[in-house]
């Protein structure tokens, strides 16, 4: 049972996410990729934008379904396997994140910017709501995220994906190194 | 469906209890791997640990060579369809595959979540994550609209 307690390391829950992409493409011939669901939620909104003219439920639900299967996954993961949360964060990123005015390094999120209080301040309303804008923007626009372009994409030996990941990983350098300083700074 | 919808051909059957079943799965591994965690995207952006590459180069070696297999094995899909590898919509050179993922990127060093870890999130009961998941569906029914005016 202790395995299940403690977190995993990289070779075991790297591996498992891997298996995703056949076990998705043997159920029904479908794809794992989780960004497109951002896109299913807007299908059932009635609209004239002709990229969202289509029967959300067919396309959609199986992918949806998948969705709330994993926050059901984490729910059961936070009461039954780790209830301890996660382990700790690594000395030099907590070096850096306390040269920047922050000082709690436990839980999932950093409290000092997810929280409902903070989104009227500029760190806050930055990060959860222009950040969250951009990933949803970005991952249709690029067409898929993290799950469909870097790992199933990559899987499939797409460079078209390898490019995007690339962008991904450029934009992240941007967003730790420039805009989260620079606004962490303004606190 | 055209193919300027972006949607893939239909299977004859979905089996919506397996696909429950396994985004379970994944809730679970993305959990305890750590791979919601904020801190952990900032661990690898500040390339401060290995975590993150390992659980991402682990799982692209895995499923490629899944991949490989099942294309030599050619089995059928539970459904009965014979298995379809997907097809690039978009050349490589395309604006829009180094222009999204940068966007996208941006957001992902700011949220410290990509789309998968956000469902996970509201899972562990994180209320202000619906803030993030409004956003970002905000984000892409922006992208919608404005998608004929876009470079692609």
């Amino acid at each position: 049972m202790e395995l299940f307690t403690q977190p995993w390391p990289w070779w075991i829950a790297g591996p498992l996410i891997g298996l995703m992409v056949p076990a998705i493409w043997l159920v029904s011939n479908r794809q794992f990729g989780i960004s497109s669901n951002l896109r299913h939620l807007c299908a059932v909104i009635p609209t004239r934008i002709a990229f969202l003219q289509y029967d959300w439920k067919r396309h959609g639900l199986w992918n949806l379904t998948f969705a709330l299967g994993i926050a059901l996954g984490a729910l059961l993961s936070s009461i039954w396997l780790s209830p301890s949360g996660p382990s700790a964060v690594s000395e030099a990123t907590r070096a850096d994140l306390a040269a920047l005015g922050m000082g709690q390094f436990s839980g999932w999120v950093p409290s000092e910017i997810f929280a409902w209080n903070l989104l009227s301040q500029p760190a806050g309303f930055v990060v959860l709501v222009v950040g969250g804008f951009l990933v949803g923007f970005g991952a249709r626009y690029a067409g898929g995220c993290t799950s469909g372009h870097a790992i199933t994409g990559l899987s499939f030996g797409r460079l078209g994906s390898l490019v995007a990941v690339c962008g991904f990983f450029a934009g992240g350098l941007i967003s730790t190194h420039f805009l989260l300083p620079w606004l962490l700074r303004s606190l | 469906m055209s193919d300027s919808m972006e949607l893939p051909s239909e299977p004859k059957k979905d089996f919506h209890f397996v696909y429950l079943l396994l985004g379970m799965c994944f809730g679970v591994v993305a959990t305890q791997g750590e791979i919601i965690s904020w801190f952990r995207i900032q661990e690898m952006f500040r390339f401060h640990s290995f975590h993150m590459y390992g659980v991402i180069g682990s799982a692209v070696a895995v499923g490629a060579l899944s991949v490989a297999l099942l294309r030599r094995l050619n089995p059928r899909a539970l459904s009965g369809d014979p298995l379809v590898a997907p097809t690039s919509r978009s050349a490589a050179s395309s604006p829009r595959l180094w222009l999204g993922g940068l966007i996208f990127g941006l957001g992902w060093g700011l949220v410290g979540a990509c789309p998968g870890p956000i469902f996970a999130l509201l899972g562990h009961g994180i209320g202000v994550m619906v803030v993030v998941l409004v956003a970002a569906i905000a984000g892409t029914f922006s992208y919608s609209w404005l998608r004929p005016y876009l470079p692609h």
